[in-house]
């Protein structure tokens, strides 16, 4: 076991612990030493070839199929140098003033958040996509939305230099998505943090990160760590834990937090979603131009999210209801396809929780409860209204049976799409937006840290990642990730002289 | 590398492939090689208990249609085998509709996942993106 010291350890690179890592970088200038642990890998810019497989198995948790307990439902996670801002579309949404008051976190206010996330859509080029880029999949998104009477809103994006590749979900091969493997890693280590990649904390003890670092396998992309291959034992006067939804839980979990913490792994929101298509009888640009450039928010008023979006290959085939020839004709009209993901807006229930096997490892335990299945089944009734308005010939709807709808059965989508066909296990459901785990709140009985992530009773551990949340944030959540990593890190800053020797 | 899922039940799993996804009735043998080795590939990653789990579905997949049909599952003709596969898909039994489920994705993956089906299918995503549109 090789020891070494450090004054701040910071596990995880995604949103959450890269803009911890830049936030701190002023320690790092000071002569304090800074860590960063990331589980996966650095892949070098050539590497993102944007080929569905082989950057699925790179950059994602199980390549982007990790199940849950019960095996009803895919979540999506990054692991790599940047974590999930490596493979996500770069959507930058401020949270909502309703939910950061409805979380009732003390000291928690959405004016902070509202500006904390300014400065970082700032940092990340945040903005409008210009009309001329927009390719067909999104405009007749919008025409639909029009024809049936929904208010479709445009996406601010993180781009610098998009050339529209379509490829935002394998990691973007031209560099231009801002996730902090472009911004704020690079800008933590030139103050002086230390990135280590392919390094996975095993377990936490007193001030100390137990740390794993494996070699590449042959034939593996990414850069080798700078670490050699072995087990580490790391001291350090402060541990942020930035491990994500999953990842956070689990490691404070299988290092023993559970007694003391009785919250820890509850409050898990994913805004469970389903990928629907549609055929137009011509073909649209589809998979050229950035896939999500519209959404239609309908939280308050039905409990989903519409957005636009454009899947690979085997991505649209594992999502698609069903097999045989009628899911062969669907793929075989890729060219003509138009997509929409919706989300669901669920809630914290006792069920839906992160916990550990016997191994360690992480387990989610999702249920899903008749409010969120109405709300997916509500959204693909809005969904195949806004596809036939917009031209469609034909609806792919999985809570649907059988699951296509002909164009001439446009006006019985409310008859046709019905939660008694909402089959758990026969429907394809995924997720990417993970939440909650660590949530904030006043004390170990309602929560596990406080507004500044300081987990309660240990004033060595901090969380800062959308582990965070209480509830569902019901907007994309990268943004808001951020904004409170930031006040993380100003409470380190704040406690440095006491938490750092 | 831990013992292979597929090869076992070859058999078995290409006339279930058929049924999920037609077009495999056309492929060659080093093509049939390629699926099963992205296949096995996938399930190497998974946990011992998933490969078995799914070595046993495949296997009962087999047996099952003797039941109702008198044969086996390679003895049925395609629609058959997708009457029966879809019968599953919508079974009151989770363990089974997810058995269907994971079995198809698999499927699914071995063949859309090879750069030659995605082309054929006309999925033309390019890194250079716009500028590689005429």
């Amino acid at each position: 076991m090789i020891e070494r010291s450090y004054d701040v350890i910071i596990i995880g690179s995604g949103a959450g612990g890269g803009t911890v890592a830049q936030q701190i970088g002023e320690l790092a200038r000071a002569g304090k030493r800074v860590l960063v642990l990331e589980r996966g890998p650095q892949l070098a810019d050539h590497e993102f070839t944007g080929r569905e497989r082989e950057m699925a198995g790179a950059l994602y948790e199980d390549s982007g199929g990790f199940l849950t307990a019960d095996g009803t439902m895919t979540l999506a996670f990054g692991r790599a140098y940047g974590g999930s801002t490596v493979v996500y579309t770069g959507t930058s949404l401020v949270a909502p003033e309703r939910v950061i008051r409805g979380w009732g976190v003390p000291g928690l206010d959405h004016a902070d958040v509202a500006r904390r996330s300014a400065t970082f859509a700032a940092q990340n080029n945040v903005h409008l996509l210009e009309p001329a880029l927009l390719n067909d999949n999104n405009r007749l998104f919008v025409d639909g939305c029009r024809g049936a009477g929904f208010h479709a809103e445009q996406f601010p994006l993180n781009l610098r230099g998009c050339q529209g590749s379509s490829l935002c979900n394998l990691g973007c091969p031209n560099a231009a998505k801002m996730g902090t493997h472009r911004v704020q890693l690079p800008a933590a280590e030139a103050a002086g943090v230390e990135v280590v990649t392919r390094a996975e904390a095993l377990r936490l003890e007193d001030r100390t990160a137990l740390v794993r670092v494996t070699a590449a396998r042959p034939g593996e992309k990414g850069l080798p760590s700078s670490w050699a291959p072995g087990e580490y034992r790391l001291r350090a006067g402060l541990i942020v834990v930035s491990g994500g939804a999953v990842g956070s839980p689990a490691l404070l979990l299988r290092s023993g937090f559970g007694a003391r913490l009785p919250r820890l792994g509850h409050g898990f929101t994913c805004h469970p979603a389903h990928i629907l298509v549609a055929e137009h009888p011509q073909p649209i640009t589809n998979d050229v131009g950035h896939p999500k450039s519209f959404f239609v928010d309908r939280t308050v008023e039905e409990g989903y999210v519409l957005e636009t979006c454009m899947y690979f290959p085997f991505t649209t085939a594992k999502n698609l209801t069903g097999f045989g020839a009628p899911h062969s004709a669907l793929m075989r009209a890729y060219p003509r396809l138009q997509m929409i993901l919706v989300l669901a807006c669920d809630k914290a229930v006792p069920e839906n929780r992160v916990a550990v096997d016997k191994h360690g490892s992480a387990v989610v335990h999702y249920t899903f409860t008749r409010e969120t299945i109405g709300a997916m089944v509500r959204a693909t009734r809005a969904s195949a209204k806004i596809f036939f308005a917009a031209g469609a010939v034909r609806v792919h709807a999985p809570s649907a049976d059988p699951t296509l709808i002909e164009r001439a059965d446009a006006g019985r989508v409310d008859q046709l799409i019905d939660e008694r066909h909402f089959l758990l296990g026969r429907v394809s459901v995924s997720a990417a937006h993970l939440m909650g785990g660590c949530g904030m709140g006043r004390s170990a009985a309602d929560s596990v840290t406080d507004s500044l992530g300081r987990v309660h009773g240990v004033p060595w551990l901090r969380v800062a990642d959308a582990s965070l949340f209480p509830d569902s944030l019901q907007i994309n959540p990268y943004l808001t990730i951020m904004a409170l990593a930031d006040r993380v890190a100003d409470g380190i800053k704040a406690d440095a002289r006491d938490v750092i020797p | 590398m831990p013992e292979p899922v597929v090869a076992p039940v070859r058999t078995i799993f290409r006339a279930i492939a058929r049924a999920v996804v037609p077009e495999t009735g056309a492929l060659g043998e080093s093509q049939w090689l390629d699926l099963e080795g992205i296949v096995e590939d996938a399930l190497a990653q998974r946990p011992a208990k998933v490969r078995r789990q799914l070595g046993l579905l495949i296997r009962a997949i087999e047996t099952l249609p003797l039941l109702s049909t008198g044969r086996r599952f390679t003895g049925l003709d395609v629609e058959r085998r997708t009457r029966f596969l879809t019968t599953l898909q919508n079974s009151p039994v989770l363990l089974l509709r997810r058995g269907v489920w994971g079995l198809r994705t698999l499927v699914f993956m071995g063949y859309y996942a090879r750069p030659e089906v995605a082309a054929l299918i006309g999925y033309r995503a390019d890194v250079r993106g716009w500028e590689a549109r005429p």
